[in-house]
């Protein structure tokens, strides 16, 4: 098994190999956004509506965002990547029918998808970075730590979001994640207010199933520097919720794609 | 249809390229491929011919390993498909019904990625590429987008494409599908130079005159089944003769044809006799019948076709 598994991933490397030559070609409009992104956020939530804020638990309002503004980042960059963009792939432009036809297999294509929509993730964390230490809302050294974070965070919304691309019956339809699932974590996952203000089951709602909460709460803890064991909870519920999803991402696409 | 026990030992094929004995597909109660079996010799040329929904498709998916058989035994290259699906593929070259060329890269960047999902080192895919290129006569549209490419250029890529990994054994699901004549002798003749090289083709396609003029060999299926297997000259000689008189169809001629005890048979506006002295029975029809039009003509793989499969439309 252990064995499968590499080979599994030395061609998965193949398909991710492409995905990164095609966002490389088009890389003037995928850099700009991460850029764009957090200064708006910054800006608008951290120094416009912050001013109204003192502090969260004692944290200057912009420093308890600006983790929660790259978590947020890097679900939306491998969420929709393995959504939408793995779908067009999919389905419209017949890229995994062109590819199985190789010596790859289609489980491959997929862990090679998903592997680069972590990539995705890691991509946009270390654009997104310097912003956030340019305005001195992140610690130093600690803060480097995001960035190999993003991928394994990164992983996890990938794994997930290929679940619904492997069900959805149209493009359209994937919507309903993005609205129903996507949305509602971006809001009640300890991103732009701390979940302790929130009534206690909506607490463990959000830590049992909002996979968002546990990528801010790491985070959070890497760019502020204050480790507890929390941090270790956090990490345990997305490696295994990250290899619950990357296996049934699998089996889904495979029992799609393969008739 | 009949298997041939004789070139199978343990299951597992030595001396054909593909063979495949009661090989079955089922989508759930549906039958796509009821247990046919056919084998494809080194260096030929193989047809598949059929109406739609014949499961000539389902077949060639088979054949490369992209859908699991329900039943019966598949091997390709002397390997079983379930088992050696990857050292399969890695000898094969896949022309599809449907252009799937990477829309995101231009020509030399689609047959560049494609070669990197074979393990192909870059300085020989390179080169590989540029005899590709020339090959198609695609040299000039090198760094052109997938869009800005015509209907047969793009048929043309996916054929070098399919031939990035030098393959044993080509299999086209309807090579020439919606290109004009000129479009299509080309692919006729680079399949033939490739035909020249030993490789062995494996096709399906709709057009008859394609398949007269390519295949050494072919079986025409329907519903699920083969129906006949052979060679097409052979074909038409066995099941229709070598020449066809065609008469306009008039209960008059009908009648004329019936009192002279003459086999016939009527296609819609047309009255068709089956014939290998197609003068004779010109005369005879002209001087005793009194036909409006008559045409004697050698008798095609259509002929053959039409007369197996039948006149209905298939959706």
């Amino acid at each position: 098994m252990g064995l499968r598994l590499f080979f599994i991933t030395g061609y998965a490397w193949k398909v991710w190999r492409r995905n990164l030559d095609a966002f490389l070609k088009t890389y003037r409009v995928n850099f700009l956004p991460p850029f764009i992104e957090p200064l708006l956020y910054l800006l608008a939530l951290g120094f416009g509506l912050g001013t109204y804020i003192e502090a969260v638990d004692g944290i200057p309002y912009v420093r308890f965002i600006a983790p929660a503004l790259i978590s947020i980042s890097v679900m939306f960059s491998a969420f929709y990547e393995c959504t939408y963009s793995s779908f067009v792939r999919m389905y419209y432009q017949k890229t995994f029918d062109a590819i199985i036809a190789t010596p790859i297999s289609i489980e491959e294509v997929i862990a090679g998808e998903i592997l680069w929509g972590a990539t995705r993730s890691l991509i946009y964390a270390s654009l997104m970075l310097p912003v956030l230490i340019a305005f001195g809302v992140v610690d130093l050294p600690a803060s480097l730590l995001v960035i190999p974070f993003a991928f394994l965070a990164g992983l996890l919304f990938a794994s997930i979001a290929m679940c619904f691309t492997a069900i959805t019956p149209s493009i359209d339809a994937l919507n309903y994640p993005s609205y129903l699932f996507i949305t509602p974590m971006f809001l009640f996952s300890g991103t732009f207010f701390p979940l302790t203000i929130l009534p206690l089951p909506i607490q463990y709602l959000a830590l049992g199933f909002l996979p968002l909460t546990h990528v801010v709460g790491v985070n959070r803890s890497i760019t502020l520097t204050q480790f507890s064991p929390m941090i270790y909870v956090h990490l345990g519920w997305i490696a295994v919720v990250t290899a619950i999803f990357f296996a049934i991402a699998i089996r889904l696409m495979r029992r799609r794609l393969i008739v | 249809m009949e298997a041939r026990p004789y070139y199978f030992t343990g299951g597992a094929c030595i001396s054909a390229i593909i063979s495949a004995d009661r090989l079955e597909k089922r989508f759930g109660t549906l039958v796509a491929v009821d247990r046919i079996g056919f084998e494809v010799r080194k260096g030929e040329v193989f047809g598949f011919l059929g109406p739609n929904g014949a499961g000539k498709t389902t077949t060639m998916k088979m054949i490369q390993c992209i859908s699991p058989r329900t039943g019966g035994s598949l091997a390709v290259f002397g390997m079983d498909v379930d088992a050696h699906p990857r050292e399969i593929k890695r000898q094969l070259g896949v022309v599809p019904q449907e252009n799937n060329l990477d829309p995101d890269f231009t020509v030399y960047r689609n047959l560049l990625v494609y070669s990197r999902y074979f393990g192909i080192p870059r300085a020989e895919a390179d080169a590989r590429i540029e005899e590709l290129l020339e090959f198609v006569q695609l040299q000039e549209k090198r760094d052109v987008m997938i869009d800005k490419l015509s209907g047969g250029m793009k048929r043309r890529l996916i054929l070098a494409r399919a031939l990035v990994n030098m393959p044993e054994m080509l299999v086209l699901d309807e090579p020439t599908i919606g290109l004009d004549p000129q479009a299509r002798h080309i692919i006729w003749e680079k399949l033939k130079s490739l035909q020249a090289l030993g490789k062995t083709i494996v096709l399906t396609t709709h057009y008859l005159d394609e398949a007269a003029r390519l295949c050494d060999r072919l079986v025409i299926m329907d519903n699920a089944k083969i129906l006949v297997e052979g060679n097409p000259q052979d074909l038409i000689l066995e099941h229709v003769g070598a020449d066809i008189v065609e008469a306009e169809y008039a209960p008059d001629v009908v009648a004329c044809l019936q009192d002279m005890d003459m086999p016939f048979e009527t296609f819609g506006d047309m009255v068709q006799v089956f014939t290998d002295s197609p003068h004779e029975v010109a005369r005879t029809l002209l001087e005793t019948c009194d036909p409006k039009r008559v045409l004697a003509r050698p008798a095609t793989l259509e002929d053959v076709f039409l007369k197996l499969t039948g006149r209905t439309l298939r959706e």
